[in-house]
């Protein structure tokens, strides 16, 4: 489940990405491709270009040229005919087959747990509100989350928000989850929690493209690791390979050194 | 010296404070109505709007609070029927000026808080596939009202307050009312008295029903 042979199309594919805000290019021709049921962590320097990356694969973000494809369909633009935007509409729909986990939590202040997951349900897929509510139980008894349903996010921990986040976005049944730097805000004594749910979403094939700082996770977590520096991919291959100390790519070295100095 | 205060003639003519009061408070509820729909509309539009749009509704803005309210009450009720084919009583011609008024002010209220609004709230719609008009419904309005809250609030007493201004065309509100006595009984003290405490419970009592809504939202924050 782990690797992807050539044969069977990537569920994600990104092809030659660039973007630029201004005159900062902040995407370099960067390619990847994700296959079902991978879990993929991109490492990198701040600036390095990985939370743009995930947000133009759900079309938060724009992307000047190259391609993103989900399940061979390209997010952002109209396939046929010149490069053209696709309509609010058309993206709504698009956005709704991928899920995303947020670094802020970003849970709507004014539902209940259960009525942020129920949001998307009740409005996007159709569901009726107790059809909703059951899936929105569901997943908020896999996150362990059951008794908290009907609190605001105002009362809940980070950890529990994030949790409630996390919740939202796979109820929606995406093809490919993003998580966004999902532990950065929390506080330490917080993180596992949160990666817990993670490791037990990975465990059931979940596809995933995660951006994060916590190198003990992606190794044992991803079946890879990419690696960015300046908005290009520098390195990509599995955990022990990209993770190793005497890597010969110079970058990675002085990344994973400076890292292995600030954080033990 | 030695003015006695004499409360009889007012307590007499009180119907006159009565139904003064509760004209104000017509005049207020239905142009702050009107406002409110002016205003959201108007500040849902300018935030997704270009320059021209923008620029039109912020000049509607500045002449609006830049000119002061009983000379768009004179405007609109002696000066446009002049001009245009089209003829009303006064407490009409004062809900109409009032209306634009707070349409107005209301515009700004709301367009500061749905610019409030965390970009991550609304990048949370998107990626669950909220449509635009789904995300205004559902993520922007919600949270916009929660954080305009308190500043709805002062504004719409302080529009209450403003129907006093109806006076200066014969609308029969309560100053009306104070000035209708005070010329037939010239007991200004006392009818000055007894309508300021009218205006200051009035508004303290929809202070009161206002904070315990904020406090409502609040909560649910």
């Amino acid at each position: 489940m782990s690797t992807s042979s050539t044969n069977i199309p990537a569920l994600l594919d990104v092809t030659d990405v660039s973007k630029s805000f201004g005159t900062v290019q902040v995407l370099r021709s960067v390619s990847l491709q994700v296959a079902r049921g991978e879990v993929v962590t991109v490492i990198g320097p701040s600036g390095s270009g990985k939370t743009t990356l995930l947000r133009c694969v759900n079309f938060l973000e724009s992307y000047d040229s190259g391609s993103i494809r989900i399940d061979g369909k390209e997010v952002g633009f109209r396939e046929t005919g010149a490069r053209q935007r696709r309509s609010e509409r058309d993206l709504a729909v698009m956005r709704a087959e991928t899920g995303m986990v947020f670094q802020s939590f970003n849970l709507f202040p004014h539902l209940t747990a259960a009525g942020n997951i129920m949001l998307g349900l009740t409005k996007v897929r159709g569901k009726s509100r107790a059809e909703a509510r059951t899936i929105a139980e569901h997943w908020l008894g896999r996150v362990g989350l059951a008794h908290k349903a009907d609190s605001l996010p105002a009362e809940l921990s980070g950890g529990q928000q994030q949790r409630v986040g996390i919740a939202r976005a796979v109820a929606m049944g995406p093809k490919i989850l993003l998580l966004d730097e999902i532990t950065s805000a929390l506080d330490p004594e917080l993180v596992g929690e949160v990666l817990e749910v993670v490791r037990s979403l990975a465990e059931d094939g979940m596809t995933m493209v995660m951006v994060t700082h916590e190198m003990a996770f992606a190794r044992d977590a991803s079946s890879r690791i990419i690696f960015m520096a300046d908005g290009g991919v520098s390195a990509a291959g599995p955990p022990a390979e990209i993770l190793a100390a005497d890597t010969d790519n110079e970058r990675l070295r002085t990344f994973l050194a400076r890292f292995r100095a600030s954080h033990f | 010296m030695g003015y006695a205060l004499n409360f009889n003639l007012i307590w007499r003519h009180f119907d006159k404070l009565w139904g003064g009061l509760l004209l104000s408070l017509e005049l207020a509820v239905i142009s702050i109505a009107i406002g409110i729909v002016i205003g959201l509309v108007l500040a849902v539009w300018y935030v997704s709007a270009g320059r021209i749009v923008r620029t039109i509704i912020a000049a509607y803005v500045e002449f609006i609070r830049n000119v002061p309210l009983i000379l768009l009450v004179y405007l609109v009720f002696y000066g446009l029927p002049t001009v245009v084919d089209i003829a009303y009583s006064a407490p009409t011609s004062f809900v109409v000026t009032l209306s634009l008024y707070s349409g107005a002010y209301l515009v700004e209220v709301f367009r500061s808080g749905l610019e409030a609004v965390p970009r991550g709230q609304l990048d949370a719609g998107k990626a669950i596939g909220l449509t635009p008009w789904q995300r205004l419904l559902n993520v922007r309005l919600p949270t916009m009202l929660r954080i305009t809250l308190p500043a709805l609030s002062n504004t719409f007493i302080s529009l209450f307050k403003d129907t006093s201004v109806a006076s200066v065309i014969s609308v029969p509100e309560l100053t009306y009312g104070a000035q209708w006595i005070n010329f037939n009984t010239f007991r200004i003290v006392e009818v000055y008295l007894v309508v300021t405490a009218m205006y200051l419970v009035t508004g303290y009592i929809m202070l009161f029903a206002l904070r315990l809504v904020e406090r409502r939202f609040r909560a649910a924050r």
